[in-house]
């Protein structure tokens, strides 16, 4: 029955698919911002002399990690609304979720980025008479974040395969979209077809890109 | 986005409520007041329940259920001061109750069954429709009762009432039926169409509505005895009496004027399902007077 | 289970995919890369469809149904073999890592004492980059565990499925979901442990594994 491949459909259905794919992009955007910038905390606070505040990143990330992402999305949609007596939508449990998520994984990275600033750049800047929060700002995080820009990048492409999750929401990412005309149409082999190219056009483009730029750092 | 607007909307009413005074807001409360509060009812649809709720070519949910739910919109609105924006919700079998519960929507227009065991977490409006199990087949198949598939395959909608249905009947009889768990009817009739299953199995007029949109309605045939008695209804939260009413109430004045039946027309006319005489009965019934 | 199985598929995969990547021989080495970029460039949720809905229609009528029908456990196969074939493209990468890192005098060494290609990676290669990544296939074991989770969506029922399910019927979400939670919590943490003292005592003195400093 599906003896040929209907190309009619995926044309047929590209704004709708479009809208989708804006959708996923938009939730891999804030999701990368939102979690560079919890994960820059974690990290901050993961090397702080403070045992208090190592013991609880170190905790989060390490809880964080052992849980699949499908988990913590479901937390917010269906637990979170009876926990907090008002309702989350998909949307946001899915953004919360990808943010909580990832910036589990992107403190560890930011981390190594912070090591990998050679100890006498802290001490040089103490010397000079710069306070803690100084040398953060003006001394390591702009090395590190140098550093680090391929593998934040790796990430990013692999928080953007993530976002099909939010199937699971039955938010209308570029993946939902892609399943709803699939199954109205009855045509999967189609959709999914090209669903699968798109991502991996997106995806290898930007691995493509990464292996460019960690070059160029590496100069 | 719309999301942006949502907030936006959000904020902004939520500045008018302060300068119109609350000496009104708090006449309400549960959902009245919150969707007064919002502005904004989430309304949850399914997205392959024809035709009852489902999604057009547009991908906009369209059906008998959504009509009704647009009236109950419309009469909220009226009742708490105000144009209620509709923002619509996808929801499938296993998300309509937890979402509805857990307050991410307001009121769920489907086709979800009137049952007590649900009337523990969630409440219904006045029963809207009359259905039962049956199952779909292939006419090649030659399956008449759910006594044929012993040894065949069934596909079941996760979190149905049709899904209890067919495994109490298997296990009371003994029938050895491997059932495939699918999580709407889009993917079951699916798997029936691509040779995964023999039967899929849910409510009769959600079958006849599936065959109405198959690509090959002639191969299709809904077959054997209703195997449960599911009326439908529209869910709304529970402990809301106040909400409720204000469902009831507007249900009530559709089946007391007739207007229920151009609506009902409209939606099963094209798929040559007449009112029974026990709708008819449940429309009367349920027409309360003031 | 599903992860144990699909485990076992990765890890063959993967190694000869890994070693592949490595050989002299171009044609080789470009097959295993088209492979590694392949699979990892297509979200696993669009992989788990393309094998469950769309394989069994690309095969030929009979073939199609016996893998709708009359394969044992649909569900479970097509869930085993995507996770096993997607995760080999990860464990490439790391065998590919593990054998790079080693220095190529290893190698030379090898030939000049007469040794072929294959006796070279069997005898030399192989036998210390598997030691070498060891701590990595931890972390991608633990991977392939919680990507189990997304068997769910084509109706098989892993551990987060099952808590839904109960869910449903019960509503006792707060439970269930803690229970799916601690659970994997449990695992992952055993796991951890489990391969802290494998690693230990398969660490070769005088190599230093990445994760110190």
């Amino acid at each position: 029955m599906f003896g040929e491949f209907d190309t009619q459909i995926v044309v047929k259905s590209l704004p709708f698919l479009w809208q989708g794919l804006q959708l996923s992009l938009l939730l891999t955007g804030l999701g990368i911002l939102g979690g560079v910038a919890a994960g820059t905390l974690l990290a901050l606070m993961r090397l702080s002399s403070f045992k208090v505040f190592s013991l609880f990143s170190a905790t989060y990330v390490n809880l964080i990690r052992s849980v699949p992402l499908i988990l913590v999305i479901f937390w917010f949609y269906f637990l979170v609304p009876l926990a907090i007596g008002r309702p989350v939508g998909s949307f946001y449990s899915a953004l919360i979720a990808f943010i909580i998520f990832e910036a589990a994984y992107y403190s560890e990275i930011i981390r190594a980025g912070i090591q990998s600033v050679a100890r006498g750049q802290v001490w040089a800047g103490q010397a000079t008479g710069l306070g803690y929060w100084q040398i953060q700002r003006y001394i390591v995080l702009p090395q590190a974040f140098r550093n680090m820009v391929p593998i934040l990048l790796t990430q990013a492409i692999i928080l953007f395969q993530d976002t099909s999750l939010v199937f699971v929401v039955s938010l209308r990412d570029f993946m939902t979209a892609s399943a709803i005309v699939a199954q109205k149409e009855g045509r999967l082999v189609e959709m999914y077809t090209f669903a699968a190219a798109v991502y991996f056009v997106i995806c290898f483009a930007g691995s493509m890109l990464v292996k460019r730029l960690s070059k160029e750092i590496a100069r | 986005m719309s999301y942006v607007k949502t907030l936006a909307v959000m904020a902004v009413s939520g500045v008018a409520l302060l300068a119109t005074g609350q000496a009104a807001a708090a006449e309400f409360y549960g959902t009245l007041k919150k969707i007064r509060d919002a502005g904004v009812i989430n309304v949850g649809h399914r997205e392959s329940s024809v035709p009852f709720s489902y999604l057009n070519d547009q991908q906009q949910p369209e059906g008998y259920s959504i009509d009704l739910c647009m009236r109950i919109v419309d009469k909220a609105s009226e009742v708490v001061g105000k144009k209620l924006e509709v923002k619509f919700v996808p929801v499938n079998p296993k998300t309509r109750i937890p979402l509805l519960a857990n307050g991410t929507i307001d009121i769920e227009c489907g086709s979800t069954t009137n049952n007590l065991t649900r009337q523990q977490q969630i409440d219904y409006a006045h029963v809207t429709f009359i259905t039962g199990t049956k199952l779909l087949v292939k006419k090649s198949s030659n399956i008449k009762e759910v006594e044929d598939l012993n040894g065949k395959a069934v596909a079941l909608a996760q979190g149905t009432t049709n899904e209890r249905a067919v495994k109490a009947i298997a296990e009371k009889q003994g029938l050895d039926i491997k059932m495939l768990p699918v999580k709407d009817h889009a993917e079951g009739f699916l798997a029936l169409e691509t040779d995964r299953v023999d039967a899929y199995s849910t409510d009769h007029i959600l079958l006849h509505g599936l065959v109405s949109k198959a690509k090959s309605p002639d191969e299709y045939d809904v077959v054997g005895r209703f195997l449960s008695y599911d009326p439908y209804a529209i869910m709304v939260p529970r402990d809301d009496s106040a909400f409720r009413l204000v469902a009831n109430t507007t249900l009530s004045d559709l089946f007391r004027s007739g207007e229920i039946n151009d609506i009902y027309a409209k939606w099963f006319d094209p798929l040559g399902v007449p009112q029974t005489d026990l709708l008819k009965a449940t429309f009367e019934m349920q027409a309360l007077p003031y | 289970m599903v992860a144990l199985a699909a485990w076992v598929i990765a890890f063959a995969v993967g190694s000869v995919v890994g070693v592949a990547r490595t050989v002299p021989n171009r044609l080789v080495r470009t097959l295993a890369t088209t492979y590694v970029e392949l699979f990892r460039n297509i979200p696993l949720l669009v992989q788990m469809f393309l094998w469950y809905f769309v394989l069994p229609e690309l095969m030929p009528v009979e073939v199609g149904r016996w893998m709708k029908r009359d394969m044992p456990n649909p569900e479970f196969s097509s869930a085993v073999l995507c996770l096993g074939f997607y995760t080999a493209s990860r464990v490439a990468e790391q065998v590919r890592a593990g054998i790079e890192s080693l220095s190529i005098g290893l190698s030379h060494a090898g030939y000049a004492s007469g040794l072929t290609t294959s006796q070279v990676y069997r005898y030399v290669l192989l036998p210390i980059s598997y030691r070498l990544i060891v701590p990595p296939m931890t972390s991608e074991f633990l991977t392939i565990f919680k990507n189990s989770s997304l068997a769910l969506t084509i109706g098989l029922l892993e551990l987060t499925a099952q808590s839904q399910q109960i869910s449903e019927y019960t509503f006792n979400s707060f439970e269930a979901y803690t229970a799916a939670t601690v659970i994997y919590v449990v695992i992952a943490l055993s796991t951890t442990v489990l391969m802290h003292l494998l690693e230990s005592r398969l660490r070769i003195p005088g190599f230093i594994s990445k994760d110190e400093r």
